[in-house]
């Protein structure tokens, strides 16, 4: 028994040895924090997955320049503690010189005094607001700010000419700062909001919050959430008969979402980044090149359809790439070469980055979508 | 104090007064930031649990609420962080102290559930009152503590920092196993009953040392905000809670030093797994399996285990 475990680990490793590149002078280091377990692993998974595939890609392309990439992946499972320690790591032993992740804000942001102190490029993969604003010199971001998102449903409900609206958000961080936006856009678009309520992440009945709607003057519901809360609000809604439309957010822009509201998915709108509907733009949109060959990619390799939080990891390893082959493969060189992108045109949308703004997407970044025979159509 | 505990407590101090001129630069020296802050944890959580043998699933939270508290006097209201770091462990323990009258009236697996409870209710207050914590995106700007003109925010002061605390603490700790209260808390651990009869306050007695466990994870939550100078409701959850009780018991119920052993493990673990990749988890999981199967008492278990075993042979 002992010399067998014995044999296996050095059967491992050996494996390692295997795998771990050897160095040599052309190798770049670039380091990557994603949550590939723990509870935000539905954005870390495809991130990794993806950061990996695209850096496979660039060095079977001859890499940058003539230089290799070699990505570290460290896990950070959900937690901004050890997100901390690994950023950490990354900087002092890995010595990478960009830093791509981490998958939440609050891992983002337990990270951001680190790599401001130890002068390291960080483009994270986090929607929140507060990465960039304030701009902090040494970080950017792929992840669409939640203000486009809001901005986006409130332009299509001026249209349509309807100013009272009520809200429905999950109490997470993705819903809190949903319903933050929602509220601080709405007086820009003359609209009203007269009712607020949240539910919880994990609820399986919201007809109390929805009852309460009815009782008001509501023309439209927006909901804010992620899988599975908004399909519960959405078959909810069906079994009260509530003829208002429901409006959802970017956070259920995947299939799952119609498998799981089903029948009640039909007519729903939401906003949602191109990669969704990447088959459906015409032909003259920049982005659509990639998008498409993003998506093929990703689903030859791990079988499932590349998705927008894979998109964000995707710009991610670009924008990096492209700030390298522009400015240089020091940190400062790469802050510098992401400051100074313009018009890239990627996953998440088209980035223009400058010194006051290091998010660089406008409204442009989301499209309407519609449910339509249990299939995502563009809402024009 | 036994003889022997003095010997090592002061030998380890010793060795941790020297650990960062091996450890210089290394992101490890970073890492033990944190194990000073799990040590803290781990024997506040050892007290209850191995002292007095009553179980708790909510210190995460009540080392969250130190830190929140912490936070919110410093970054909001530009209070002194050394006078918010004390305010919020007298509000922290006077919040258990005040709690335990009725949760510690429970035993077994009824007090794991209102532990639990405490718990899962602090995290959704830290996640719901978005205008104070920033709710579950998180609280940054924390200012570092200071000390004259030298500021806490690089590894090597931090590190002094925590574990001038965490010193204290195991210095406090391996005190407290010998005093009279720490006879009356084992037998209270053995049989409350029987202590009950001996004349021990036993009910108030738990309740005090919750009280004072409280205080010194909210101690270990004020270092963790003001060293790493940002904090989201994620790192005080049920998990972690748990994570802690795993620290305790796979270094050894009831030894300081075990707490030591359990924190610097499991904090270090998951850093020398990471050449698995994927598997380190599964590697992770069964390792802890392997030490609770063959080291039941923990490593402080085995330690004294092997001690006793070269002593036999020597005779």
């Amino acid at each position: 028994m002992q010399s067998q475990v014995f044999r296996l680990s050095i059967l491992l490793a050996a494996i390692i040895f295997l795998f771990v590149p050897a160095q040599a002078a052309e190798i770049v280091k670039l380091g990557a924090l994603f949550s590939v377990t723990g509870p935000p692993s539905f954005l870390g998974e495809p991130e990794r997955n993806t950061a990996q595939m695209m850096v496979e890609k660039i060095n079977k392309g001859g890499g940058v320049k003539g230089k290799k990439l070699e990505l570290i992946v460290y896990d950070t499972q959900g937690d901004p503690t050890k997100a901390n320690q690994a950023a950490d790591r990354l900087i002092k032993e890995d010595k990478v010189v960009a830093i791509m992740g981490p998958s939440t804000t609050g891992e983002t942001m337990a990270v951001i005094p680190l790599v401001e102190k130890a002068q390291i490029p960080l483009v994270s993969c986090a929607a929140g607001i507060k990465i960039t604003e304030p701009v902090k010199k040494w970080v950017f971001k792929t992840a669409q700010n939640d203000s486009l998102a809001v901005e986006k449903i409130f332009q299509h409900l001026k249209e349509k000419k309807i100013n009272k609206v009520a809200i429905l958000t999950v109490s997470d961080g993705f819903g809190s700062s949903g319903r933050e936006q929602l509220k601080i856009h709405a007086p820009k678009y003359g609209i009203q909001i007269v009712s607020d309520d949240t539910f919880g992440p994990k609820d399986t009945d919201m007809t109390a919050q929805l009852t309460k709607v009815k009782g008001t003057q509501a023309q439209a519901i927006i909901c804010w959430g992620t899988n599975p809360g908004p399909a519960v609000v959405a078959r909810n809604v069906k079994q009260l008969n509530l003829n208002i439309p429901l409006y959802m957010s970017h956070g259920v822009s995947s299939k799952k979402f119609i498998e799981l509201a089903g029948e009640a998915a039909e007519g729903i709108i939401l906003p949602s980044g191109k990669v969704l509907v990447a088959d459906l733009l015409p032909d003259k949109d920049p982005q659509k090149r990639h998008l498409l060959s993003f998506v093929q990619e990703y689903k030859a390799r791990f079988k499932t359809e590349g998705d927008h939080f894979g998109g964000h990891a995707w710009d991610a390893v670009m924008l990096i790439k492209n700030a390298m082959e522009n400015s240089g493969f020091t940190p400062a060189a790469i802050r510098d070469g992401l400051e100074k992108t313009k018009n890239f045109s990627g996953i998440g949308g088209i980035f223009s980055f400058s010194p006051e703004d290091h998010a660089g997407l406008t409204v442009d970044a989301f499209v309407l979508v519609q449910v339509r025979n249990g299939t995502w159509a563009l809402v024009k | 104090m036994k003889k022997t505990d003095q010997i090592l407590f002061f030998a380890f101090s010793v060795c941790i007064l020297f650990l960062p001129l091996i450890l210089k630069e290394s992101y490890i020296l970073h890492v033990f930031v944190f194990i000073g802050i799990n040590t803290m944890l781990a024997i506040a959580l050892n007290l209850l649990l191995g002292y007095a043998g009553q179980i708790s699933l909510g210190q995460g939270a009540l080392y969250g609420l130190g830190a929140y508290i912490s936070a919110i006097l410093s970054a909001k209201y530009g209070v002194n962080p050394w006078l918010g770091m004390g305010v919020s462990a007298v509000i922290v323990s006077a919040v258990a102290f005040i709690v335990g009258f009725p949760i510690l009236k429970l035993r077994g697996h009824y007090l794991a559930m209102a532990t639990l409870g405490l718990g899962i209710i602090l995290y959704i207050i830290f996640n719901e009152t978005v205008d104070w914590t920033g709710g579950p995106s998180g609280f940054p700007g924390i200012p570092n503590l200071k000390l004259g003109s030298l500021t806490f925010d690089n590894d090597v002061a931090n590190f002094y920092l925590v574990w001038f605390f965490a010193l204290i603490t195991m210095f406090l700790a391996l005190n407290l196993y010998q005093s009279r209260i720490g006879r009356a808390l084992r037998a209270v651990s053995d049989s409350e009953v029987a202590a009950r009869i001996m004349g021990v306050d036993a009910w108030l007695l738990k309740v005090k040392i919750f009280a004072a466990s409280a205080f010194i994870s909210s101690l270990a939550g004020s270092l963790y905000a003001h060293t790493v100078t940002f904090i989201a409701p994620a790192s005080f959850g049920f998990n972690f809670s748990v994570e802690l009780l795993t620290m305790v018991v796979v270094g050894g119920l009831g030894s300081v030093f075990g707490s030591f052993l359990g924190a610097a493990i499991l904090t270090l673990l998951p850093e020398w797994l990471r050449v698995f990749h994927d598997f380190d988890i599964v590697i992770y999981g069964l390792l802890l399996i392997l030490i609770m199967m063959f080291m039941p008492r923990g490593l402080a278990g085995l330690v004294s285990h092997l001690k006793a075993k070269v002593y036999v042979e020597s005779k």
